[in-house]
């Protein structure tokens, strides 16, 4: 597959300048260390929130950079989670004495250099909480389970929670709400999307791979395709895991891995939502497109959030960034 | 007296090191592509390449053996990122913590840094032998190492067999299952392939035989040069001491 992300010219930095100059009002980049901020810095003594991913997976994270949502965001190289001195950079940034949340998606390179940071900035009088994202219900051992669709969801929660003014303790509180009532699982239509992907077998048209995450990996199984079945084979252990009742209210997050036309996304999100009235359970609020991606693979995530009326309030608070905006 | 290796003895190590790694990175990522995301040998090659410069460079003088791992570790940690910029970063970290002798040390004391190391890393990944990760190469590596010194073992007949443990421990990893790291995704599909981090581990032990075999001459000299060419040499070193 032809791509422009591994051709010599440094195209990650040279895009991430491209997203500062699209959204002058919204974004600082710096560089050496790698970070982007909001261009207006969050109300004084508002608790900070921060979140790093590798890239490839745009608009995670900088894409959510902005009122109500993160007051940072690191981007690593392709796939990989940032590093420490990036982290502390931006910390060091955006932080404002009320403390710091990172909101981490549980792979071990992000949980390991967050790690660091947190024991690094602890040696600062730097208050930093973890917040642990880990909804992929396709992993069955669930203190192993990978960061999904919940991630840009819990960075909502948390930068609306600390936009309010609210606590440390409230936000990460509140925060771990949302990732405790979240869960998401995806699947690929293709194997096929790092340029340097050395993968053996392509898949053929009418087989997916089930339970994939958003660094071009195999699933855990392959089904031979059909939709009804695939949004069955998605959204049965979703909704068995929380598990999610009628009557339960969510938001409800389909998102494409980057290869999906929207044509297609709606036409899966068709299926989930019907999916889902069906067991009555009711879809407050919604989001499809691409909002976490894995290059250019073709499939979606789907992701359910739970909301009961302080999660609803917190979601529906103003926000801008350059994806979300209301 | 104990024999000793010296500071440039380690650095070469170090730099030797860097070398395979560079040479090995298609191979590396290879192997993370069948189980992982396809950036091991990417990962660690931007972290090599900045330890081998930093060492290279005329500027850089260490003290000690604490500084010079202290070294490596923030250079890791800071270029690499990924879950092996961490691990390796905690692991030079640790070392360096261990009460070592200046510009010399002795087989029980760099057998220690190699322990402290472990633990360190183990601390940080919280992974176990079997658990299809670097701690498979590094645990019996390190285990090796001690039971040569208990039984009085030369350097050479020390890492010889620390590396072949190191190997054996990666060779093993194709068989089992993965509990950890992005290979625990895939459950049962991660059988049949060897883990990347443990092979990365491996040729930390595999180079440590060509480059600190012979215990020190006598005149104490910290900043040897590096070989001069460290592209071919180091590896050819490496394949002629491959007699275990
Ligand atoms: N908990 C752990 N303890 C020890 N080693 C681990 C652990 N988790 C992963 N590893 C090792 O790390 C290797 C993968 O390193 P790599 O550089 O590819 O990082 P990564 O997992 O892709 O990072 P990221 O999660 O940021 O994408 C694995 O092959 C394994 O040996
Ligand atoms: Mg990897």
């Amino acid at each position: 597959m032809h791509s422009f992300v591994n051709k010599p010219g440094d195209p990650i930095t040279r895009s991430l300048v491209g997203m500062a100059a699209c959204y002058p009002d919204l974004l600082r980049v710096h560089f050496n260390p790698d970070f982007v901020q909001r261009a207006q810095p969050g109300r004084a003594g508002k608790v900070a929130v921060i979140s790093g991913s590798g890239s490839g997976h745009e608009p995670l994270p900088t894409g959510y950079v902005g009122l109500g949502m993160l007051d940072a965001a690191c981007p690593g190289p392709i796939f990989t989670s940032p590093t420490p001195d990036q982290l502390l950079a931006a910390t060091h940034a955006v932080e404002q004495g009320a403390g710091v949340v990172y909101i981490v998606k549980n792979y071990a390179g992000a949980v390991f250099n967050s790690d660091i940071c947190v024991e690094e900035l602890s040696r600062e009088d730097i208050c930093v909480r973890k917040v642990l994202v880990h909804d992929d219900v396709a992993i069955p051992e669930k203190a192993n389970r990978r960061g999904l669709g919940a991630a840009p969801l819990v960075m909502r929660i948390a930068g609306a929670a600390a936009e309010e003014g609210r606590s440390l303790e409230q936000v990460v509180a509140v925060s771990e709400r949302a990732a405790e009532n979240a869960r998401s699982m995806g699947f690929a239509t293709n194997i096929e999307t790092l340029p340097r992907s050395l993968h053996a077998l392509p898949l053929d048209d009418h087989t997916i791979e089930l339970g994939v995450g958003i660094h071009g990996e195999p699933g855990v199984e392959q089904q031979v395709d059909g939709i009804i079945e695939i949004v069955q084979r998605l959204m049965q252990p979703i909704v068995d895991d929380l598990p999610y009742r009628s009557r339960d209210r969510v938001v409800l997050l389909v998102s494409g891995l980057g290869g999906t036309p929207p044509l297609e996304l709606f036409l899966f999100f068709q299926h989930i939502h019907e999916f889902l009235q069906e067991r009555g359970i009711l879809v407050e609020r919604c989001l499809v497109g691409n909002y976490l991606t894995s290059l250019g693979r073709g499939g979606c995530t789907v992701t359910l959030l739970r909301l009961d009326a302080e999660l609803l309030g917190l979601w529906d608070a103003p926000v801008h960034t350059p994806t979300l905006h209301w | 007296m104990a024999q000793e290796i010296t500071l440039g003895q380690l650095r070469n190590w170090l730099i030797l090191y860097a070398d395979r790694i560079i040479a090995e990175e298609e191979q590396l990522t290879r192997l993370d592509t069948a189980i992982g995301d396809a950036d091991h040998g990417v990962n660690m090659r931007r972290g090599m390449e900045k330890v081998r410069e930093r060492l290279l460079d005329p500027e850089n003088h260490y003290a000690d053996v604490g500084t010079l791992f202290r070294s490596v570790a923030m250079t890791l940690i800071s270029a690499v990122g990924g879950a092996a910029g961490p691990l390796y970063g905690t692991f030079f970290l640790r070392a360096a913590t261990s009460p070592n002798s200046g510009s010399r040390v002795d087989l029980s004391q760099f057998t220690r840094m190699l322990r402290f190391g472990l633990d360190g890393l183990q601390q940080r990944g919280k992974a176990y032998v079997d658990d299809k990760t670097m701690v498979d190469a590094i645990q019996p590596a390190v285990e090796a190492m001690e039971a040569a010194l208990a039984s009085q073992q030369s350097w050479a007949v020390a890492l010889a067999a620390a590396k072949q443990a190191a190997r054996l421990g990666m060779e093993h990893t194709i068989e089992i299952r993965a509990n950890k790291g992005r290979a625990s995704y895939l459950g049962d599909r991660s059988i049949g392939h060897q883990d990347p981090g443990a092979t990365s581990a491996y040729l930390l032990f595999e180079t440590a035989v060509a480059a600190l075999s012979t215990s020190a001459p006598l005149k104490v000299n910290g900043q040897e040069p590096a070989a001069a060419s460290p592209r071919s040499v180091p590896t050819q070193a490496g394949k002629q001491k491959n007699t275990d």
